[in-house]
């Protein structure tokens, strides 16, 4: 229904579907969930600056970064790479779990944050049950992750940092939307427990940089055993390294299938870990402090 | 058909016996209460009376683990998402997107409930006209004021055509004329649609004479009736001074209040 032929619907004389307690259909599901994305990607478009800072921060590690150590970090041949390959061109898989790690953590905080302004009440007094509600913000986050992902890969692109075959871009999907499910259910997580982020720096330094940087993203996983094995065991156990490591093979048209295997079970669990958190009975919103916790 | 039936003889909301802990401290503590469809029942508090815990029991943010609360004859814990979908809440914080439209924060609520783009779109607009606001259907939230801003809260809460609509304080922070409209808005929602309405505020006067009462104070329910019961009950003309000596008359020893939560301990 088009602006213009509107007529004026007193809601005196309610329309049949008005009154009884409508039952939540498939399509109604449908709705739901379309709606919930939408909403995310327009608050995603509208806040340019977000988008900015999510190009932008890899593309500094890509720039400036990579290319100042391209000639320290030398790379030897290792699966998926069958040629010696560029330091930019190994980063660039941490990279793009570094901007999904991010955005899982921005749109916890947005959670948090949702709960403190009210909208999270919002969306939680819609009759679709809790678990379909916060399934639904999930795959809202992984599209916004994806749109960054892609515009990232796209820039590096140029600057010469490809994988073998276009197919790449292709192949490389599935794995992009598994690492998203995984780091978004972990924001996910992450909100529920968390009353309160203050600001983003404690969740940097706690969260982000550990990581980040205890992983395969940076530098192989060999390396770090040469340097120091307790490090290599953590990093190894570190489920962003098998984010990193599936976008890595995936990219080549390749499937890691222990990475597949981590980056599945932890983001089940994280989601589930989540849906239990928030559900209304057995969570954790009505047995922690007063409703001001949960406002 | 039978379930409109059920539901027309069912009050709007009906809580009862519902007590509510966080660790030691009972927010709430044995609390009944109905909201009759078509009628104005003001929830009247102090803060920290249990008003928003109350609040957050019924709309399912949590759940109450003893008694029963019922939306148009739905309880919230057999049926959530059948006493939710009968449900519109205004909540005291803020809980419209600042950076989207007016109507994009209506059709986000409207797909919360299942309802498809084009019906409403047509909702939107038509609840928007009634509060008055259609013509600003296309701005940022950010461009209105305080008051509109309540109203497009209210024009969203009614969006899925609810049976019970929640207000939470909805008038705190708002100038004298802001107050009257929103109120005035709300009392023509119950004349022409039938509604019920639970008003929760500390403000007495919001009250008028045919309004129903439920006094909540440290949890507990001081009084259900009139206004002029509150009258009788605070031995004052003044319902500010009827309702402050009800609240006081709760801390004297001794009293019929005080003597149920003894037996209660």
């Amino acid at each position: 229904m088009s602006l213009v032929d509107r007529a004026p619907v007193a809601l005196s004389e309610r329309s049949p579907d008005f009154l009884p307690a409508r039952d939540v259909s498939f399509g109604g599901y449908l709705v739901c969930m379309g709606g919930i994305v939408w909403r995310e990607s327009l608050r995603f478009v509208h806040q340019r600056g977000r988008f900015l800072s999510a190009l932008v921060r890899p593309l500094v590690w890509l720039f400036i970064f990579a290319a100042g150590f391209r000639a320290t970090l030398g790379v030897s041949i290792i699966p998926p790479y069958e040629t010696y390959v560029l330091y930019e061109v190994y980063i660039a898989p941490g990279l793009i779990a570094m901007i999904q790690l991010f955005n899982g953590l921005q749109s916890s905080l947005s959670m948090v944050y949702d709960r403190e302004v009210g909208a999270m009440r919002i969306l939680l007094v819609s009759p679709y049950p809790r678990w379909f509600l916060l399934v639904s913000k999930l795959v809202a986050g992984v599209a916004v992750s994806l749109l960054q992902a892609y515009a990232f890969l796209a820039v590096a692109y140029f600057w010469d940092v490809q994988p073998d075959s276009l197919w790449g871009y292709l192949t490389v999907l599935p794995a992009l939307i598994l690492s998203g499910l995984m780091l978004g259910a972990m924001g996910l997580a992450m909100s529920s427990i968390f009353k309160q982020l203050e600001n983003f720096a404690s969740v940097m330094n706690f969260v982000i940089f550990p990581m980040f940087f205890a992983s395969s993203a940076l530098y192989p996983l060999w390396r770090i055993q040469q340097a120091n094995v307790l490090l290599w065991h953590i990093c190894s156990y570190n489920p962003f390294t098998h984010a990193v490591e599936l976008i890595r093979f995936a990219l080549y048209g390749q499937v890691e299938w222990t990475s597949l295997a981590v980056v599945s079970g932890f983001g089940a669990a994280c989601l589930l870990a989540a849906i239990y958190a928030y559900d209304p009975s057995a969570g954790l919103t009505g047995r922690r402090g007063g409703p001001d916790a949960a406002k | 058909m039978s379930e409109i039936a059920a539901e027309t003889r069912a009050p709007a909301l009906r809580v009862s016996g519902v007590t509510h802990a966080f660790g030691a401290k009972k927010a709430l503590d044995d609390v009944s209460l109905t909201a009759p469809s078509g009628a104005f029942t003001a929830l009247l508090g102090l803060n920290g009376a249990g008003k928003t815990t109350l609040f957050s029991l019924i709309t399912r943010l949590y759940e109450n683990r003893s008694g029963a609360i019922a939306v148009l004859g739905h309880d919230v814990r057999q049926q959530p998402s059948r006493a939710l979908s009968r449900l519109g809440v205004v909540f005291q914080s803020r809980t419209l997107d600042l950076e989207l439209s007016v109507l994009q924060n209506l059709l986000y609520h409207a797909a919360l409930h299942g309802i498809g783009r084009s019906e409403a779109r047509r909702r939107s607009l038509a609840v928007l006209e009634r509060v008055g606001l259609a013509a600003r259907a296309k701005e940022k939230v950010r461009a209105l004021s305080g008051g509109q801003m309540r109203r497009v809260e209210i024009a969203r809460a009614l969006l899925h055509g609810p049976g019970l609509l929640l207000l939470d304080e909805p008038t705190v922070g708002l100038d004298i004329g802001s107050r009257r409209a929103i109120l005035d808005e709300v009392r023509r929602l119950i004349d022409d649609d039938g509604i019920g309405v639970l008003w929760a505020t500390h403000l007495v006067d919001e009250i008028e004479a045919a309004d129903r009462v439920v006094v909540l104070h440290k949890g507990r329910v001081l009084l259900e009736g009139r206004i002029d019961d509150l009258r009788a009950r605070g031995g004052s003309e003044d319902v500010g001074t009827a309702f402050m000596a009800a609240v006081a008359e709760t801390e004297r020893p001794n009293t019929a209040a005080e003597r149920k939560t003894d037996t209660a301990a």
